[in-house]
């Protein structure tokens, strides 16, 4: 059972969270015309949630399981539903990510010309959305949150994308909404079925939920159970996403603008994750028990399908992209073990995926500036061309694949101990997976960046100082974390311990 | 029947309606050039009778006129609902050009059937008779069919209206025969004199059935629930967009309003929800949700095709006709009141929605999707309007179509009705879909060679529009206070 930690409201986090949508406000009583404004206006407006975010990092307590820097408001309370936000050692680290990329990605979309007040209005919405998401703490609430986020990223899909943008929004738009209705009903199950254990009225508390104790009758029966885990994680997994609801991913992610595929990969695929260990998890322990083998076998898969689509793609967006399928697998498979190795390697790869993919994601938009197309037949020698660029992208690349000294070997290293302890065969076989990884990230290094200098880009201009801007403390964050991830792991270590501990094995 | 001065007072709104309706008709008699005069009229006379029903809430229930009527709180929410209703479709339509257009002659009439339409919907929230449903029925129908074909050169608009009278004489009639069969076993007309006449008698089950179907055939043709709608796609198209705006919010909540009064007073009522012992052979909860499941299937899959604006949110209204009877399948009083939240907030983005349509037309001629074509840059404000109501059809937050769909969904998750209610949310996926085809042509499509300035709306027509938009967003973070209005409005069938 999570507890409050002891003290008053704390409004860190709604100033987090609300701080861009009043900026999306501003920007959007500015005129169109101003489009430097907008530009200045949205970089402010993230500045202040990552200024706050530091605060946060250093003002949270590692060694607590309670909920930290919380606010708990009545909202409507016919309905006991809660304006109730906080964090613990699970969503600390997702909210970091998002204050920290979403500035980032301002940056990144400094180049975007058409219709910036749109743009960047939405994008600041984008950005509260993802923020309510993680730091809500009634399901009403995090619902209301969950959805919003979609309106933005439709359009920015839908407006300033490629090609295909239209069909890649609405089938974004539809699977997501396919599954997070579901979550609805369960969510509406959950309520009418646990009681607020002083009042005891109906409640949308998750921390309520949490507690086994304030579960009625009816989630007795463990076949109810099972199916409410169910909904839940559907709706979940169709964002992470699982193998085989991930065909939305490679379209969203090629037809976004570099920036929304950074934000999609990077913060709103660890929001399905994020999902599973703060709601399916403690809510329905019992369920996750019963589940686990299948859960890892589906990681398994996400791992290998994911490398092997990746291995065959000839667009470096796309390539990108299916890589996301396969590391999010790793962790789900971390997830699904339920052992300290396990769980921390998981939320770890979550973090360090966050960054790994914005980082490549970014660097793929800086060629495709330049180059106007992503195929990887169609570069080579790139090295002699853009030597800053091509050290930047290998950095990436050599993160993505696990290179030990870079963050990305943390995570998938304590994924693979937790995991082999408990699915021996489930674990060599998503070790392909690395083999796999390897193989399409050196591939691609090789045809890009080796071999004969195509001269039809023999004189592009390397990485300018901008680009190096929104990429480089990124880099900073994949090195530092990849040779001492200690601060990461103290970070999220006590939360997801109690975590595993309520879950019967 | 005895008659009391008494009564009167508890029906004045409904007075000022009919007053408001005679004045109309008099001032376009008498005065030249007198179309400003009488829609003046009508906007004064729902304005007083919004306010004295404001000023003036009933408490408790009056039966009134013999019986005929009651006044409860009940009449009194669908009363401002059809009150404000009227309002914003008489202020738009006076801007719209398929009223106002140079070549309509009648324009006056329009007002004063506006208001009788008013008066006639007002009344039948309030019928507690099987005579006082019949007239209040034609008297609503018979005004909406020369509303229908008001565009009387239009042979859209003609056609619509010929439809729509013919589809309604033969459902008028089944459901008159239907009551016919109730007043036979009972001798009684007054709603709550059936039920009791119904309660005595017994080894009428297949004649009750067969009434019942009858009456709800009658009923499902007013809401337009499957397989009743089939008026509907055609009438909503040919009619002017200001009518079918006002037949999406107004005669539609007027049938709810009557099936609710009639089947919770006569069948289901007296001891909390219990079915006359008469009933409780048949599963009509089952035909019901059957009816529920149908037509908010069929709604949205035949709006998926449509290529018309106006088309596809008449399909769309047969869709939300669909959820709102989730509500009232489930017999339960946390249902009725999901249905009147979703009523009112239905009313507000149905409301919306064709008011952005009819501002366009009025500029463009045409309610095609394909000439929606890159109107959100044209046209910022009526875009976010549009996008707003089009998601709040479709029930995402922060809308007040969400909250709306909420309440229903909570109401049938709660009786355990798990098919429905996934059927419920699948078919708001479905939605999504035909709703943002508009979204995706007003924002993804590049307008056309040479079309990029400014369509130049009347700045009325706008400020319309954005007063719409602001409960639809408000009611979407805050709900409360009208959300307890309408749950204290069914209480009255729960003595």
């Amino acid at each position: 059972m999570l507890e409050l930690a002891p003290g008053a409201n704390s409004s860190l986090l709604t100033l987090m969270t609300f701080f861009p949508l009043l900026g999306a406000a501003i920007i959007a009583f500015l005129p169109g015309s101003q489009k430097q404004m907008h530009r200045y206006v949205a970089l402010g407006f993230t500045f202040v949630p990552m200024a706050l975010a530091v605060f946060l990092m250093l003002g949270f307590d590692r060694t607590t399981t309670e909920i930290q820097f919380w606010t708990q408001v009545p909202w409507i309370s016919a309905f006991n539903i809660e304006y109730f936000i906080g964090v613990d050692g699970i969503s600390v680290t997702m909210v970091l990510l998002t204050a920290f990329l979403s500035f980032l990605c301002v940056i990144a979309s400094w180049g975007i010309e058409k219709a910036t007040k749109g743009y960047f209005a939405l994008f600041l919405l984008l950005e509260t959305g993802m923020m309510g998401v993680f730091v809500a703490l009634d399901f009403f609430l995090f619902y209301v949150f969950w959805e919003v986020m979609l309106l933005p990223m439709y359009f920015l899909i839908g407006i300033w994308g490629g090609p295909r943008k239209e069909y890649a929004a609405i089938k974004f738009f539809l699977y997501t909404l396919a599954g997070s209705v579901l979550m609805l009903l369960v969510m509406i199950a959950l309520y009418f079925n646990v009681s607020d254990p002083v009042t005891g009225e109906h409640t949308f508390n998750l921390l309520h939920m949490m507690d086994q104790a304030n579960h009625g009758t009816w989630m007795l029966d463990p076949n109810i159970r099972h199916l409410l885990f169910l909904g839940l994680f559907v709706g979940f997994a169709i964002k992470v996403p699982i193998v085989p609801f991930h065909t939305w991913l490679p379209d969203a992610h090629v037809e976004a603008p570099t920036a929304v595929s950074v934000i999609l990969a990077g913060v709103l695929l660890k929001m399905g994750t994020y999902g599973i260990l703060r709601i399916c998890f403690p809510i329905l322990p019992d369920a996750a028990a019963w589940f686990s083998w299948s859960l890892a076998i589906l990681g398994a898969i996400n791992i290998v399908y994911g490398a092997m689509c990746a291995l065959a793609q000839t667009d470096m967006k796309k390539l990108v992209a299916y890589s996301s399928v396969s590391h999010m697998g790793y962790v789900l498979l971390g997830m699904a073990v339920f052992n300290e190795a396990g769980i921390t390697g998981a939320v770890l790869q979550m973090f360090n995926h966050g960054t790994i993919t914005a980082m490549l994601f970014l660097m793929v938009g800086v060629i495709y500036d330049r180059a106007h197309h992503r195929e990887i037949e169609g570069f080579g020698g790139m090295m002699r061309v853009m030597p800053r660029y091509g050290t930047m992208f290998s950095l990436a690349l050599f993160a993505a694949l696990g290179l030990p000294g870079l963050s990305g070997f943390v995570g998938e290293a304590f994924v693979f101990v937790g995991a082999f302890q408990v699915y021996k065969v489930i674990t060599i076989v998503s070790a392909i997976g690395i083999v796999l990884g390897a193989g399409y990230v050196l591939w691609m290094l090789q045809r890009v960046f080796l071999g004969p200098t195509n001269e039809k880009y023999a004189d592009l201009p390397d990485i300018n100082m901008r680009e190096m801007i929104s990429v480089v403390p990124i880099a900073v964050v994949v090195i530092l974390f990849g040779v001492y991830p200690m601060p990461l792991i103290e970070m999220i270590r006590t939360s997801l311990v109690h975590l595993i501990s309520v879950v019967p094995l | 029947m005895n008659f009391s001065w008494a009564d009167v007072g508890y029906y004045i709104p409904e007075l000022i309606m009919l007053g408001t309706f005679i004045g109309c008709i008099v001032l376009d008699l008498v005065i030249p050039k007198r179309t400003k005069l009488v829609f003046g009229k009508l906007l004064a006379g729902t304005v007083l009778a919004t306010i004295v029903a404001l000023v003036k809430p009933p408490v408790g229930e009056h039966f009134i006129f013999g019986q005929m009527m009651v006044v409860d709180s009940f009449s009194h929410f669908f009363r401002l609902v059809f009150l404000g209703v009227t309002l914003v479709t008489a202020i738009f339509s006076f801007s719209s050009r398929e009223i106002m257009g140079r070549d309509r002659e009648n324009q006056s009439e329009f007002y004063a059937m506006l208001a009788l339409m008013c008066f006639g919907m007002m009344s039948m929230a309030s019928a507690a008779d099987v005579v006082m449903l019949a007239l209040t029925i034609e008297l609503v129908s018979i005004t909406s069919y020369v509303l229908a074909g008001f565009a009387r050169f239009s042979l859209r608009s003609s056609e619509a209206a010929m439809k729509y009278v013919l589809w309604g004489a033969v459902s008028s009639g089944v459901m008159f025969y239907g009551i016919s069969l109730f007043y036979g076993l009972t001798g009684e007309t007054n709603f709550a004199a059936i039920r009791d006449g119904l309660a005595a008698s017994s080894g009428h089950e297949l004649t009750i059935l067969v009434g019942v179907i009858f009456v709800m055939a009658g009923i499902g043709y007013k809401i337009s629930a499957v397989p009743f709608h089939f008026w509907t796609p055609d009438v909503y198209e040919g009619s002017p967009t200001p009518v079918t705006a006002l037949f999406a919010a107004g005669p539609k909540a007027a049938g709810f309003a009557l099936l609710i009064r009639f089947f919770y007073t006569t069948l289901v009522g007296g001891d909390g929800g219990a079915t006359v012992e008469v009933l409780r052979n048949v599963q009509w909860d089952m035909v019901l949700a059957i009816l529920s499941a149908v037509t908010m299937t069929w709604g949205n899959l035949a709006a998926l095709r449509q290529d018309n604006v106006k088309r596809m949110l008449a399909y769309s209204s047969i869709a939300h006709v669909g959820y709102l009877l989730m509500g009232f399948v489930l017999l339960t009083q946390s249902g009725l009141q999901a249905i009147l939240f979703y009523l009112l907030v239905y009313a507000i983005m149905t409301l919306g929605s064709f008011l952005v349509v009819i501002a366009l037309n009025n500029r463009m001629g045409s309610e095609d999707i394909d000439d929606y074509a890159g109107l959100g840059f044209r046209e910022p404000v009526l875009g976010i309007a549009m996008f707003v109501f089009l998601i709040s059809l479709t029930g995402l937050p922060p809308t007040a179509g969400f909250i709306g769909k909420f309440y229903l969904f909570a109401a049938a998750v709660e009786m355990n009705m798990w098919w429905l209610a996934i059927l419920g949310v699948l078919n708001s996926v479905v939605s999504l879909y035909y709703y943002m085809r508009v979204a995706k042509a007003m924002y993804f499509t590049p307008a056309p060679e040479g079309q990029t300035g400014r369509l130049g709306l009347a700045v009325p027509h706008v400020a319309l529009v954005v007063l719409l938009v602001i409960p639809t967003l408000v009611l979407g973070v805050y709900w409360s206070p009208i959300k307890a209005f309408a749950d204290r409005s069914v209480v009255g069938f729960w003595g």
